[in-house]
């Protein structure tokens, strides 16, 4: 049992790193340090254990599908849902949770954590549960290449108990079972129906012919069905319906939810919750979508000046892609705002896996952040319009609303640009408080 | 349409192309079309006919995972005497990171092995464990300040003859000791800075672009002169308002008048600007 003392301790170290307004690493620190193994045993007290997502792109998203899923199945979930995917993220919303004898009041944990420091976690909490999302290219400046990150999360699912969920249209991950050998059962969640043509991999870019669509099911034979029992399929989207396939069940899904990518979240979070409670009906989990909205900062919509304002986080290249090919550019004043600290990575050239013709019709009426003129540069060799460059986040917002005057605004958002919006945007209109 | 037209060979487009080394051929494509030039893009894959490298008036060829470098090392070695031809004729070459490095000797990695080049230029790398990783700007005689990003654990050390594209004024450069980076070989050049090396650098761009031409149309041939779209590129943006737009603004380091005139010349001016911040960036 976790020691009273390191937990009071915890506390006041987070009180006063909140009243300093400071962030979630400080206390996680300090009770690390004090006692390495206190999120271990407080964790290690769960009743049907932890949950672990782990991948480059949509683990917040996805944690909270997942989370809320659980909960529809009548489970008290416990998650780490500030959005601080490292382990002393998690030792903070733990220190708000436990009692002061140690106790979580929770049946079981969902946790989103970035490969590297998922990777550290498994060495002293082996997660029962765990799904890994994609491996893209992202932060290249801090990981070096996608086949280490592969790596990393290679060992997250050799370590885990009971279900590996994987990505099935992923070729590093699909690996993963033929290269590990795996204590857990795997699952798969994946694409059929033409959809895989809306996922490209980062790899599949240079490709001059697209990919083949190998076991697409539209023409397998009845039987063939069985091969994928263990699959939970996305097969159609359009607007706000999902058609997913569960247990050779088909289910039209009502998602609040906005754009593809998060369609292939929600399939990815069914696959995992059918596999951690399969006695909860199937129905009762996809009904349960409907009622599932963004993470902040993740395709949430705001309202500025009577009109929507949705900002979309896009951290690497493969999730700008999506992101870029879930919106209708034409129907609303659209900004970038790029930044270049730590967390957003230093490096711009992430900027030129990307494609931004599908903005050309309509321009760009304001791009922002520190690397501003990185993009407005990006954007010319695609020869897509910039209407104004300006690299102050708050003026460019002023101008924003001006250009959109009227019509709704959409942002696309390095992280810290996000976080810096946010809070501008906050003075503004009634932004939800995240801890 | 256009009367000339120039081809583009890129190199293993499939496997080397790790930090957005699609930015130098897309901003060679441009540069051509923006001169009325037709660019045609040919991607030399691996097991593809030698005779491809015979059409070529540029080549490019990027950076790889280990696991790309380790694939293509065979088949760039397959065709060393075709490629090594056309480099001693003079055809303008960039050769980023991984490509680079596999341009010289050999590779010997950090447990030991040794990874055969082909011997385009002579120099050798070493692998480390550390990795050196950030913004860098370098100074070349004859293109002037250049400025990029790297990302490479192999230190490269230049062979005797063998002169560095440019010094290191802040960063690592090719080994982070000796103040070399890059190499230049004929018009072949080298370099460790990545992915928009050429969008920031179009000095670069421009000069094989203009040496391409040379050796296509002959010595006394007239390169056509640039003409990029505006910012605005002829489309509205804001619904007629944006000459509003760019006095709205004062805030860092960018003022009003300074967006204005950027919408009377796009890349060009979003060159220079996206220079300046670089530059004034941490490691």
């Amino acid at each position: 049992m976790p020691n009273p003392v390191v937990i009071a301790l915890g506390r006041i170290v987070q009180k006063a790193a909140e009243l300093r307004g400071g962030g979630s690493a400080l206390p996680g620190l300090v009770v690390e340090k004090l006692d390495p193994h206190f999120a271990a045993n407080v964790l290690g007290q769960l009743p049907r254990g932890v949950v672990l997502v782990s991948g480059t792109n949509g683990k917040t998203t996805t944690v909270k599908i997942v989370a809320e899923l659980l909960t529809a199945a009548g489970l008290n979930v416990f998650t780490n849902n500030t959005g601080s995917n490292f382990m002393r993220g998690v030792i903070s919303s733990l220190l708000r949770k436990v009692s002061l004898g140690g106790r979580l009041d929770a049946d079981i944990a969902v946790l989103e954590l970035d490969e590297a420091h998922a990777v550290n976690f498994v060495e002293s909490v082996a997660p029962r549960y765990t799904l890994l999302l994609n491996v893209m290219r992202d932060q290249l400046d801090r990981f070096g290449e996608i086949d280490y990150t592969a790596e990393l999360l290679s060992v997250v699912a050799r370590k885990t108990v009971d279900v590996v969920v994987l990505n099935r249209e992923d070729s590093r991950l699909a690996a993963i079972p033929e290269r590990e050998r795996l204590l857990a059962t795997v699952q798969w969640f994946g694409l059929a129906g033409g959809l895989r043509a809306e996922f490209p991999e980062d790899d599949a870019l240079y490709d001059e012919e697209p990919r083949e669509e190998p076991g697409d099911e539209t023409d397998a034979a009845e039987g063939a069905a069985e091969a994928f029992a263990d699959t939970v399929l996305l097969t159609g989207f359009s607007d706000a319906t999902a058609t997913l396939e569960l247990d050779r069940s088909v289910y039209e899904a009502r998602l609040a939810l906005k754009g593809i990518y998060n369609a292939f979240n929600a399939t990815a979070a069914l696959a995992l919750v059918h596999a951690i409670v399969p006695e909860t009906p199937a129905a009762l989990l996809v009904d349960a979508l409907a009622g599932i909205h963004s993470a902040f900062g993740r395709g949430e919509s705001l309202e500025v000046d009577g009109q929507p304002l949705e900002l979309v986080l896009v951290k690497n290249p493969g999730g700008f892609r999506l992101a870029l090919r879930s919106y209708d550019p034409t129907d609303s004043a659209t900004m970038l705002a790029i930044n270049d600290d730590y967390a957003d990575g230093r490096d711009m050239s992430w900027l030129f896996d990307v494609g931004f013709s599908s903005l050309g019709g309509t321009g760009v009426a304001v791009v922002s952040g520190t690397r501003a003129w990185d993009m407005a540069l990006r954007l010319s060799y695609d020869e897509v319009g910039v209407g104004v460059v300006q690299r102050d986040l708050n003026a460019a917002l002023e101008l924003l609303v001006a250009a959109g005057a009227g019509r709704p605004k959409r942002i696309y958002c390095t992280y810290t640009a996000m976080l810096a919006l946010r809070k501008l945007l906050a003075a503004r209109t009634e932004v939800e408080r995240i801890r | 349409m256009s009367t000339h037209r120039l081809t583009i060979l890129n190199l293993y487009p499939r496997h080397m192309n790790i930090y957005g080394d699609a930015g130098n051929l897309l901003v060679v494509q441009r540069r051509l079309e923006w001169r009325g030039i037709e660019a045609r893009i040919v991607g030399f894959n691996p097991g593809d006919e030698v005779a491809l490298l015979a059409g070529a008036d540029i080549i490019l060829g990027g950076g790889g995972q280990d696991s790309g470098q380790a694939l293509v090392q065979p088949d760039l070695l397959r065709i060393a005497p075709a490629l090594g031809a056309r480099v001693e004729e003079g055809v303008p070459t960039l050769a980023v990171c991984g490509s680079f490095q596999l341009f010289g000797n050999y590779f010997k990695t950090f447990e030991g092995e040794i990874i055969e080049g082909i011997g385009l230029f002579n120099l050798h790398t070493v692998g480390g464990t550390e990795r050196l990783i950030g913004n860098i700007v370098t100074q070349s005689t004859e293109f002037g300040e250049l400025i990029g990003y790297e990302n490479h654990s192999g230190k490269t050390w230049l062979g005797e003859g063998l002169a560095p594209l440019a010094r290191v004024v802040s960063g690592a450069g090719n080994n982070g000791s000796d103040g070399t980076e890059g190499a230049r070989y004929h018009n072949a050049l080298g370099t460790y800075l990545h992915g928009p090396f050429l969008p920031k650098n179009p000095r670069v761009a421009d000069f094989l672009i203009a040496t391409a031409f040379k050796q296509r149309y002959g010595e006394d041939a007239e390169l056509p002169p640039l003409r990029a779209p505006g910012a605005l590129g002829g489309r509205n943006v804001g619904s007629g308002d944006s000459g509003g737009l760019g006095s709205g603004g004062n805030g860092v380091g960018s003022g009003g008048t300074e967006d204005r005139e950027a919408e009377q010349d796009g890349v060009e001016r979003y060159t220079e600007q996206a220079r300046r911040v670089a530059r004034s960036r941490p490691r």
